[in-house]
């Protein structure tokens, strides 16, 4: 029910929502669930294994029960806290977890089989027959299981990322962490001020605590008023602090608000110093039934008469084993529900204390040994002090078993909290480094100790960053009592006791658990999966300790909490990844003529972050062989060209150079002379082959390198390692220049022609000037920057000609306009591919990592005259043994069958057995030159096998074909065609 | 995780690639086979105190010797290879 | 394979009708599922490590190998180290003839597990997807899939279309990297993880292996090059025969016998969502970005992607990585987008120097390591656990063993499935 007045709800500004199929009305300034509990809803959810209908239990983020889908379509959100959820117009949430209804829910049989399905169950069961459990038990289970439903449809949500610096990082905007962000701030610190909630104030929003005469939620707001006028300090509302991670990071989610285009924002974080001031967790109580709808925390209870003006029942009953649950009775009262009884199994209560209990009858010694009801709660079972029975009528039991700090953010980084014997709770263990915890979370339960430890711990974070130390003498608080008894499980054979509401734990699934040998706190926790729901243990973790120790013998504190991982508050998955999805998962490298390329209708390939013109399709041709198959022959009899930019491409200079390359690669580099490109060949240091390409000295003091696309990223930190870290002393400077360089491979019978026209005049291009593997520098496009080199990928006389990258698009323009006399051909990577296939020249799949100069035949390239990576660990046996795969062409025997890479080498007449493989085919391609299909191929002692007949089995897709082991060089061995 | 990279200050983790271990020493060019086994295989994996290099591949790219606790992460020191971090052996 | 023995005489069968008799008897009559045992002064062998590997060398040494004289040394509580934190698939589907035998005789062991451990341990065989993005991937992916097909091992090379149907809500349409197709091994899948400790656990403590927790080991004593025992947290403890199967830590315990490994410790994060109904039925493995993802029968989505990629040994990772898995998550299957990440751990691999495991004597008479499981050493369990066995009771590896050798390296006998070279964290 609505209370008639009171609360920060904003009576003039009514919303409409519905939930469950019917139209409810609230407020601004309501939660979901203050909403629906001021509209006498109390039936919000089922439970996870059971089914049992449940009510609203807490106020906060710790929910186990009031778990809705909120939204509907793609938008639907599945697990959505009512308790923290802020109302808005037409918000919609769906009860979950339940079929065909809310109220009559058939999975509630569940509830009755209990005992059949404690913890552990499914271990000692469904083993026969094996194939059932894939096919009739497990579907079984994962239906039942679960809770909300994901749409199944892509998350149209837009979602941020931010990157956040600071002095100060204050966590939690109750008393303490208000007081802390206030000390900071007035210091000069950059402060930041993150609040899970929607207001400020923590709990002074739901108790009527007193400061500095006024109330304190009076308090808390002019507090917020002043930080607003700090200029560096930020508040962040709504926003969750989900973990802490090295070097001061820490991890933040903030919702978007109502109506705002982003859902959420994942910030990221750095401070130099850190207050937690977290706040502490009511403990529930354990005893038969304790779930019922109606059954709530005693600290939410207030929180909804006081802060939310919603009345979530008529008549309560208390039950509390600390002095703090009095006070509820107070609230309640003044709220105009009728209290009926406070149960406090403790004798010694304080006259003080009691005195809270207004008109309410005073049951000390007593406890509530079981609830009743269904779906909502009638009474409560009292045992009295005498041991008598008797029912007490209600529909709110409030309950309280004392408060535990949260302290989950000090553990992330593997510390682990301490018992309190003082405090009856976990105390912060060791803390990350820079992070001070304080009010509650420290154990400074009142609002007078959490102000002060507040504000100096605020003024003590500043002061480490250099700002001026500010005393502030913190505001006189109403007296509070703070003590309470750890926990009595009320043991009551008749009705199930949970620990975990929402994983169905209960008491008596500890006790299996121990008796079945499972003793340490993580074992107990894994067999029950006590503590691993959506709440993360938050409400259960406390009490489960509690009962494992009674049944260990053993201390409470002489066990220790299990893990707490972050998040804290869990994440969506869509906001860690913020805007890296779809198209932009990662960016997208365009090369120099791409545009050039879009517009001649290529069709484009990725090659890593690469986009590549695969083939450019002439209208009427029938598929992309056809294509290739045409600028192949272009290539081989007139001229093509190529956008090859995509090389690695890396300056050297100084006049070590040399020394550094004849380290770097197998081959001699020594005498390499100014105007000349050489081939080399780079290992690792375990003697396998890291990449290949050509290096020119265009200068005494000036190399340029080309990599594999592939391998440019890692063949440049390498040679950064050798360079920095192996022989600093070497006089080397490199850079990167992939993305400086539009580099165009001009290749064919016509390609000096072709080129002669496109560069500047006056360069001498004739055999004699510039013959195969020379470089130089020159002019192109009037004026332009360029590099000629005279290498060859194709086997065709070639030329890469490289040059400004802004200049590819006019690049491919004028050799489109110089060579259209010879019907000039743009090529993609795919004929490029089969051209490379054609002349043996090992790439990606024969690159792979395993490989060694001799498995690909460069064993020639390897000096003996000098050190280079990966020459000594090269010499191992196992990568000199003769019987080792190496690199061979295929020609299949009846020349219209395809060869298919991935398919295994078995020599004819042998079966197709793991025993008897040789090897496998590494590429493949149609050769528009030879008429049929060719491959490279991988085979054992390969070398000495030309000619020999070998099947190439393919038994994952079928088919067979025998093939004829040939040299891997199909068109022109003896390389006439590129010397021209 | 965050590194103090001697040219650029504290850095993110995200900004660095990691190798590996900075002590051992690449061999002579005619040492034992052994040693060059030992060299680029075996691994002291201290729990503790780890001397290790990182790239600072997305800033200044210079290869960083970094000190770091390996079972708190808590950075103990980083240097400048060409700053005289390296173990500068081995040339052949 | 050897075949394992009859149910031993001391264990408590489990069965559907004794669950019911319990049930209505309040679950009172159910014993310990292992014994927590109390340390002897002399074994036959000792096993150090009492996670998933140990406690199956354990049950194998006993069941197969007639060896019960045996004690699993745990330092905490078993199963608190990899075995309980892993993201429990199971698959065999390797490319280089060292690996295949032995991974398929490990899922082989695990298609009987249920049967062996009189334990369910869930073995659910629904299927391991490995997408592909381009020709290249999709070639490789055929080079491996008819590697596995010559060793009898199950995989089909699934089309865009055959994938379509079987996985309708990938981002065919808006993937920054196309969705081609994929390798299916479906006989691969998930395995209740903490399940298959308990179970072996119980089946070794049946036959009278000792699993001792709680007892850590700080040193070995070894004479004249011959292991005679170990020292432990709880007194010195005799055995002739000492086998180390501690996973990311081996490097530390190898160091307290002297030896240095080719292995680093890194950490891998994994990651929890919240339970939602079921959506994915398979694992998934994104090829062209860092992710792998499986659905639980709870509900969770259990997905993870690569190392952090440093040294370590705290059981926890930072946020680049969890950006980057999430990153994978949403390019691959945006409808996860508003399941919330639950938890972010951390695992301490054995990262070795190619990637693949070690299972071998060493240059200490006596001393026998399984080791360097990299990521894949829960798939392992039951086969590193009989190899082991094998290796400890013959003192000859186990023929799908062969490879997992010690001296590799230093004969260039690498088993590099990634073709990474020595840098574990690319591995």
């Amino acid at each position: 029910m609505r209370l008639p007045a009171g609360g920060r709800i904003d009576r003039a500004r009514p919303l409409a929502f519905r939930f469950d199929g019917r139209y409810y009305s609230g407020f601004a300034g309501d939660t979901l669930a203050s909403a629906l509990l001021a509209n006498g809803v109390r039936l919000v959810g089922r439970s996870f294994k059971h089914h049992r209908p449940r009510g609203v239990f807490t106020a906060g983020p710790e929910e186990p029960n009031a778990l809705v889908e909120l939204g509907r379509g793609a938008e639907r959100t599945p697990n959505t806290r009512a308790t923290t959820t802020e109302l808005r117009e037409g918000l919609e949430a769906f009860p979950q977890n339940c079929w065909p209804s809310l109220r009559f829910d058939l999975m509630a049989v569940n509830g009755l089989l209990a005992p059949l399905f404690a913890a552990g169950f499914y271990y000692k069961t469904f083993m026969w027959p094996s194939s059932f459990w894939e096919k009739v038990y497990e579907p079984l289970i994962r239906r039942a299981a679960g809770l909300g439903r994901l749409s199944g449809a892509p998350d149209p949500g837009v979602y941020d990322k931010v990157h956040d610096f600071c002095d100060v990082l204050v966590i939690g905007a109750g008393p303490a962490g208000l007081a802390a962000a206030l000390a900071a701030g007035r210091s000069g610190a950059r402060v930041i001020l993150a609040e899970e909630d929607f207001e400020l104030g923590g709990r002074l929003l739901g108790d009527r605590a007193e400061i500095a005469g006024g109330s304190g939620s009076a308090w808390a707001a002019s507090v917020a008023g002043e930080l607003k006028t700090l200029a560096e300090t930020r508040v962040l509302r709504r926003t969750a602090v989900f973990g802490v991670y090295d070097g001061g990071t820490y991890g933040a989610l903030e919702q978007g608000p109502a109506g705002g285009v982003v859902r959420c924002r994942y910030r990221k974080i750095v401070a130099r110093r850190c207050v937690l001031a977290s706040g502490a967790l009511e403990r529930p109580l354990v005893f038969a039934d304790n779930d019922r709808p109606g059954v709530m925390l005693a600290s939410a209870a207030r929180t909804y008469v006081n802060r939310f003006a919603a009345a979530p029942g008529r008549r309560a009953v208390v039950f509390t084993t600390s002095d703090d649950g009095w006070r509820t009775a107070a609230d309640l009262t003044r709220a105009g529900v009728a209290v009926a009884a406070v149960v406090d199994p403790r004798s010694d209560v304080g006259a003080d204390v009691t005195a809270l209990a207004g008109d309410a009858e005073r049951l000390t010694g007593a406890a509530v040994a079981r609830a009743l009801g269904g779906a909502a709660l009638r009474g409560v079972e009292v045992a009295g002090a005498d041991g008598a029975r008797r029912v007490i009528a209600c529909d709110l039991l409030a309950v309280s078993g004392g408060w535990s700090p949260n302290l989950a953010l000090t553990a992330h980084l593997g510390a682990r909290p301490v018992w309190s014997a003082q405090a009856q709770a976990f105390a912060p263990g060791a803390t990350p480094e820079g992070l001070r915890v304080a009010g509650a979370a420290a154990g400074r339960f009142t609002t007078a100790e959490a102000l002060a430890d507040g504000f100096a711990a605020g003024a003590e974070a500043a002061e480490a960053c250099g700002f001026p130390a500010l005393r502030i003498e913190a505001p006189g608080a109403g007296p509070e009592a703070a003590r309470w008894a750890t926990l009595r499980h009320i043991a009551n054979a008749r009705g199930k006791s949970y620990l975990d509401l929402q994983h169905d734990v209960t008491a008596s699934d500890i006790d299996l658990a121990h008796r079945e040998g499972f003793r340490a706190p993580e074992h107990v926790k894994r067999y029950t999966t006590l503590g691993m729901a959506t709440d993360q243990g938050r409400l259960s973790s406390h009490n489960g300790l509690a009962l494992l120790a009674q049944a260990n013998g053993a201390a409470i504190g002489e066990q220790g909490p299990t893990t707490h991982r972050p998040p804290y508050a869990p994440v969506p998955i869509a906001a860690f990844a913020g805007a890296e999805r779809d198209g932009a998962f990662r960016p997208v490298r365009h090369t120099p003529t791409h545009a050039w390329a879009e517009r001649r209708g290529a069709v484009f390939v990725e090659a890593g972050l690469w986009l590549r013109a695969q083939y450019f399709p002439n209208p009427g041709e029938r598929d992309w062989q056809e294509s290739v198959t045409r600028e192949v022959r272009a290539v081989r009899n007139g001229v093509g060209f190529c956008d090859v930019s995509t090389l690695g491409k890396i300056e050297l200079f100084g006049p070590d150079v040399a020394t550094f390359l004849e380290r770097l690669y197998t081959n001699a580099w020594a005498n390499l002379a100014v105007g000349r490109a050489r081939y080399g060949l780079m290992l690792r240091e375990d003697g396998i082959v890291l990449d290949d390409g050509t290096t020119s000295r265009l200068g005494p003091e000036h190399y340029v390198m080309t990599t594999t696309t592939a391998n440019a990223a890692r063949v440049f930190q390498h040679m950064e390692f050798a360079r920095q870290v192996l022989w600093p002393e070497l006089d080397v400077q490199m850079v990167s220049a992939t993305d400086q360089w539009a580099q165009i491979a001009i290749a064919g019978p016509l390609a000096r022609e072709t080129l002669a026209r496109v560069l500047d005049p006056g360069f001498d291009l004739s055999d004699a000037a510039f013959p195969y593997m020379a470089a130089a520098e020159t002019t192109v496009l009037a004026g332009a920057p360029a590099r000629v080199f005279r290498v060859s990928f194709s086997g065709e006389r070639g030329y890469e000609l490289a040059a400004p990258a802004r200049l590819g698009e006019a690049l491919a323009d004028a050799l489109m306009a110089v060579g259209a006399p010879f019907a000039i051909t743009p090529y993609g990577v795919e004929a490029l591919g089969v051209m490379r296939i054609e002349k043996g020249h090992p790439a990606g799949p024969e690159l792979n990592g395993q490989t060694t100069p001799g498995d690909l035949g460069l064993a020639k390239l390897l000096s003996r005259r000098k050190d280079y990576i990966g020459r000594r660990l090269g010499e191992r046996p196992g990568l000199t043994d003769p019987d080792r795969q190496t690199l061979v062409g295929l020609k299949p025997i009846d020349r219209s069958q395809r060869l298919r890479a991935g398919g295994h080498l078995v020599r004819e007449g042998a079966p197709a057995s793991a025993a008897h493989d040789e090897g496998h085919v590494t590429s493949t391609a149609y050769s528009p030159t030879l008429g049929h299909s060719i491959a490279l191929a991988l085979l054992a002692r390969g070398a000495q096998r030309l000619g020999e007949r070998v099947r190439i089995v393919d038994p994952l897709r079928g088919g067979e074909v025998v093939a004829e082991v040939c040299a891997p060089v199909f068109v022109d061995p003896g390389g006439e065609r590129l010397r021209g | 995780m965050r590194i103090p990279c001697p040219h650029c200050g504290a850095r993110a983790l995200e900004e660095f690639a990691f190798l590996g271990a900075a002590d051992p020493v690449r061999p002579a060019p005619d040492a034992p086979l052994k040693d060059w086994v030992d060299y680029a295989y075996l691994r002291d994996n201290p729990a503790g105190a780890h001397r290790e290099w990182w790239r600072h591949a997305f800033g200044c790219g210079a290869w960083l010797a970094v000190t770091r606790d390996t079972t708190t992460h808590a950075i103990l020191a980083a240097t400048s290879a060409l700053g005289g971090a390296g173990p500068g052996a081995g040339s052949p | 394979m050897g075949a394992p023995g009859s149910p031993p005489s001391g264990q408590q069968a489990y069965s559907t009708w004794r669950l019911l008799r319990e049930a209505l008897n309040g679950n009172r009559g159910w014993a310990p599922v292992w014994r927590d045992a109390e340390p002897r002064s002399e074994y036959d062998v000792l096993i150090i490590g009492g996670g998933g590997h140990g406690l199956a060398t354990a049950h194998y040494l006993s069941s197969v190998y007639g060896i019960h004289n045996v004690a699993v040394l745990e330092k905490s509580w078993i199963g608190s180290g990899n075995a309980g934190r892993n993201t429990t698939i199971v698959r065999s589907n390797y490319l280089l003839p060292g690996n295949i035998p032995f991974y398929e005789f490990s899922m082989r062991l695990w298609e009987g597990l249920e049967r062996d451990l009189n334990y369910n341990a869930m073995v659910s065989q629904r299927g391991v997807l490995n997408l592909y993005h381009s020709d290249a991937q999709r070639d490789a992916y055929a080079r491996r899939g008819n590697a596995m097909a010559l060793h009898g091992v199950d995989g089909e090379l699934l089309d865009r279309e055959a994938l379509r149907r079987m996985v309708p809500y990938l981002a065919y349409e808006n993937a920054r990297f196309p969705i081609k197709g994929a390798l299916l091994q479906r006989r691969g899948g998930t395995v209740r993880h903490d399940a298959v400790v308990w179970g072996y656990a119980r089946a070794a403590s049946a036959r009278g292996v000792d699993v001792v927790q709680r007892c850590e080991v700080t040193g070995f004593r070894i004479s004249n090059g011959k292991v005679m025992g170990v020292e432990t947290t709880r007194g010195p403890i005799g055995a002739n025969k000492v086998g180390v199967a501690v996973a990311g830590r081996s490097g530390q315990v190898a160091a307290l016998a002297g030896l240095r490994l080719p292995i680093e410790s890194h950490v891998l994060q994994a990651f929890v969502s919240e339970a939602v109904k079921p959506v994915i039925h398979h694992v998934i493995t994104f090829g062209a970005g860092h992710f792998y993802i499986s659905q639980s029968d709870k509900g969770g989505l259990v997905f993870g992607g690569d190392l952090d990629g440093y040294n370590s040994y705290a059981q926890r990772g930072n946020l680049p990585t969890a950006e980057d898995v999430c990153e994978g998550a949403m390019a691959l299957m945006p409808m996860v987008g508003r399941a919330r990440v639950l938890r972010q751990w951390g695992g301490i691999m054995d990262m070795t120097m190619d990637g693949s495991p070690i299972i071998d004597r060493t240059p200490i008479e006596g001393l026998y390591l399984n080791a360097g499981w990299c990521y894949g050493g829960f798939k392992a369990t039951p086969a590193s656990g009989y190899a082991f066995a094998h290796l400890l009771a013959t003192d000859a590896p186990h023929e799908t063993a062969a490879a997992y050798r010690l001296d590799r390296f230093a004969a260039g006998r690498m088993i590099d499935e990634k073709g990474q070279g020595p840098q574990p964290n690319l591995h």
